[in-house]
């Protein structure tokens, strides 16, 4: 019997990777392509589920679901247009300042909007409740968000390894001079990889939405968790992004199993190893322009 | 994550207060010397009041209310003339966490010129600033926190607490669930916040089972940051308890009550502890079972509903109990002011330990006990009303009868002053 509560707690932590999943793939795109630690990722986000809130009334759960991060999305044009732009080739602690303001100044800005207040949300009747198979039990709704990140995933990695998007985008990677030399400009591929990154963001905020507190402060809540995935996984890595997320959510299901006072802690202490025995993560790949 | 974040720089925080702070009190000395312009203000000048309460973390969401209903007294006070003509100056801040909330509390009262500091939500920060405020001999007014602790081993001449402790809302949830058929015999699996607070409250629901009969058979520790709960919720399923019962503080409560509504378990719900901000931010549909409170809009006197129309014409929203408690404390604090004259420590400690009584818009008046320095009030438990019965989240909650009931003392409900812990 204990075995299979262990198990269980092993697969739920594997669905809740795919959740962290969404917010550190885009934290670790960015950086990848820009050189930039966006520190204002989790304010993203946060709007994903405010906006989500703010439309679910008219549009419904499916429509706020699907529109929500399309809208902050185009809010990324703004934020690469405006703000990232000016810091590729700057010194990264001018980004990191810039950005970390921008998570204070989004932080109040949802405040003075929506109030400092947690805002209501709730799923509807119909994907509540869980599911049984054998001895596992399953939120109907955490089977549904996993087979969406995981369609999003896919999707992904064939944009990035099968088109000829993905390819400027890997050879600006690790070598925008060589790309720009080539004649392609690498701007407007920034442009979409931003959008892409904050957008994903913001669906992880529309789809939790309905099961956390939605409050202004939840994005800085996130973001940790965010950068421990990213750290552990190895920055500019695909698949150590994945697998980290999947590890962190399992290292936690079975923390709370054994010792669940500890179960925040256990992340850190994952990350700590992970960065005392191989520095670069999990896969983390050399990036010629980071390593001069 | 918020606290990690902000304690992570605080060494150099600390280096540049302690450098300022020379220099401050070197102006200090100076300024003293060309003249007394502190002694006159202490008898004319305002009164100046320091109010910290959280604004950021797992009690962020809590601390608006608290400032609003502070604000909305020091207001109202001073438009009816202040205290004997000085009016209240209130200076609100985010007390963050222990640490800042104790640096804040001591800036306030050796650099600002607080006359006393009122406000927190927090028993841990509680305590730390009841430390500062004892060093510095001024009052402080635990508005919102509700460790028993406070008014037990950890009690101090100085502070005196307005909210209703651990003990009486595991008596007034107690008592309903007895009168539900929901306490004998029943099986129960707890989740506790994992601080001060939380250990208290475990501490004060352990012996309410063991004196009525009711089985723990499972407790879970969570940590303050922790936001996504479904691994502890598998775990009360595997425990398959009769009741969960929360000991959970701020936004935990909402995202485990979130979650659990998500899982769909069958097994009933009901909680030690929750804020009406907590139970709103939930959404329609997901809470249920019995919980305590101390005040709830719905309350039918003629002074809480014209607290409320007043509220609602300020502020356009229904106030949260975090603003009832705190306007009330603030309340208390200006009866005080105004009956000794001023805002000097010991005449003020002197006239709440008389057991002078206060209004504070219940049934029976308040006071406040001298030998915890506990307001004694009346509780209330409130139960969720079945889904679809309401439309709107501020309907959701149906309050139940007072505790004690009329007739019964209203110590009944509080720890038994035999045997205290407290020595003042």
């Amino acid at each position: 019997m204990q075995i299979v509560f262990l198990l269980e707690q092993v697969v739920n932590g594997l669905v809740l990777g795919g959740y962290y999943l969404l917010i550190a793939l885009g934290l670790s795109l960015i950086f990848s392509v820009g050189g930039i630690v966006n520190l204002s990722h989790g304010a993203f986000y946060a709007l994903g589920a405010y906006v989500f809130v703010q439309l679910v009334g008219t549009l419904g759960f499916a429509g706020a679901v699907v529109i929500s991060p399309l809208l902050v999305a185009l809010l990324g044009i703004l934020f690469e247009r405006f703000v990232l732009r000016q810091f590729y080739r700057k010194d990264p602690i001018l980004s990191l300042l810039v950005t970390f303001g921008l998570a204070l100044v989004a932080e109040q800005a949802i405040r003075m909007i929506w109030g400092s207040a947690p805002l209501p949300a709730t799923l509807p009747q119909e994907i509540r409740g869980s599911v049984i198979f054998g001895s596992f039990l399953f939120s109907k709704y955490r089977l549904l968000m996993l087979l969406v990140i995981a369609c999003i995933l896919a999707g992904i990695w064939l944009l990035l390894n099968r088109t000829s998007f993905g390819r400027v985008v890997r050879a600006g990677i690790q070598d925008p001079d060589m790309v720009a030399a080539l004649g392609i400009r690498l701007q407007p591929y920034m442009t979409a990889v931003v959008m892409l990154g904050v957008g994903l963001a913001a669906l992880g905020g529309a789809m939790v939405a309905p099961i956390t507190t939605v409050h202004p402060a939840m994005g800085a809540e996130i973001l940790t968790i965010a950068f421990v995935v990213v750290i552990i996984g190895g920055l500019g890595s695909f698949w150590g992004v994945v697998a980290a997320a999947m590890l962190v959510g399992v290292v936690r299901g079975v923390t709370v199993f054994f010792l669940p006072a500890a179960s925040e802690a256990s992340m850190y202490v994952l990350m700590f190893l992970v960065l005392l025995l191989r520095p670069r993560g999990l896969l983390g790949e050399s990036i010629q322009k980071f390593e001069s | 994550m918020t606290n990690q974040k902000q304690r992570a720089p605080k060494p150099s925080f600390t280096r540049f207060n302690r450098r300022s702070a020379l220099k401050l009190g070197a102006g200090a000395v100076a300024a003293s010397t060309l003249g007394a312009p502190g002694l006159l203000r202490a008898q004319s000048g305002p009164i100046r009041i320091g109010h910290l309460t959280p604004m950021t973390g797992f009690l962020g969401t809590l601390g608006g209310w608290a400032v609003e209903g502070a604000q909305m007294a020091a207001e109202e006070i001073n438009a009816a003339g202040g205290i004997n003509g000085r009016m209240i100056e209130l200076m609100s801040e985010d007390s963050i966490n222990p640490e800042n909330g104790a640096t804040k509390a001591q800036r306030m009262l050796e650099q600002d010129g607080a006359d006393f500091i009122l406000g927190e939500i927090s028993s841990a920060t509680s305590l730390a600033i009841s430390e500062v405020a004892a060093r510095n001999q001024k009052l402080f007014i635990a508005v919102g926190p509700r460790s028993d602790v406070l008014r037990g081993e950890r009690c101090s001449p100085y502070m005196f607490c307005t909210d209703i402790p651990n003990t009486v809302m595991v008596n007034a949830v107690g008592t309903a669930l007895q009168q539900q058929g929901m306490v004998a015999g029943k099986k129960f699996f707890t989740l506790t916040a994992d601080y001060v607070f939380g250990h208290d409250l475990l501490a004060a629901a352990k012996n309410f089972f063991d004196a009525n009969d009711a089985e723990l058979i499972g407790d879970e520790l969570i940590a303050t940051d922790v936001t996504d709960f479904s691994p502890f919720i598998l775990k009360v399923r595997q425990a398959n308890p009769d009741v969960v019962c929360l000991n959970l503080a701020g936004n935990q409560v909402t995202n485990f009550v979130k979650q659990y509504a998500e899982f769909g378990l069958p097994f009933p719900m009901v909680g030690f502890n929750l804020n009406t901000a907590d139970a709103w931010a939930a959404g329609i549909g997901n809470l249920s079972g019995t919980w305590p409170t101390v005040w709830l809009h719905t309350l039918d006197t003629p002074e809480s509903k014209a607290f409320v129309e007043r509220f609602q014409a300020k502020y356009d929203k229904i106030p949260e109990n975090h603003s009832w408690i705190s306007y009330v404390a603030m309340q208390i604090a200006a009866k005080g002011m105004m009956e000794t004259g001023g805002a000097e420590t010991p005449a003020l400690i002197e006239y709440f330990e008389s057991g002078a009584e206060f209004d504070i818009m219940k049934n029976r008046r308040a006071h406040f006990r001298a030998e915890d320095h506990q307001l004694i009030q009346e509780a209330y438990a409130f139960t969720v009303k079945e889904t679809g019965s309401y439309d709107d989240v501020h309907d959701m909650l149906d309050l139940n009868a007072t505790v004690p009931a009329e007739g019964t003392p209203l110590e009944a409900i509080y720890p038994s002053t035999e045997g205290l812990s407290c020595k003042l």
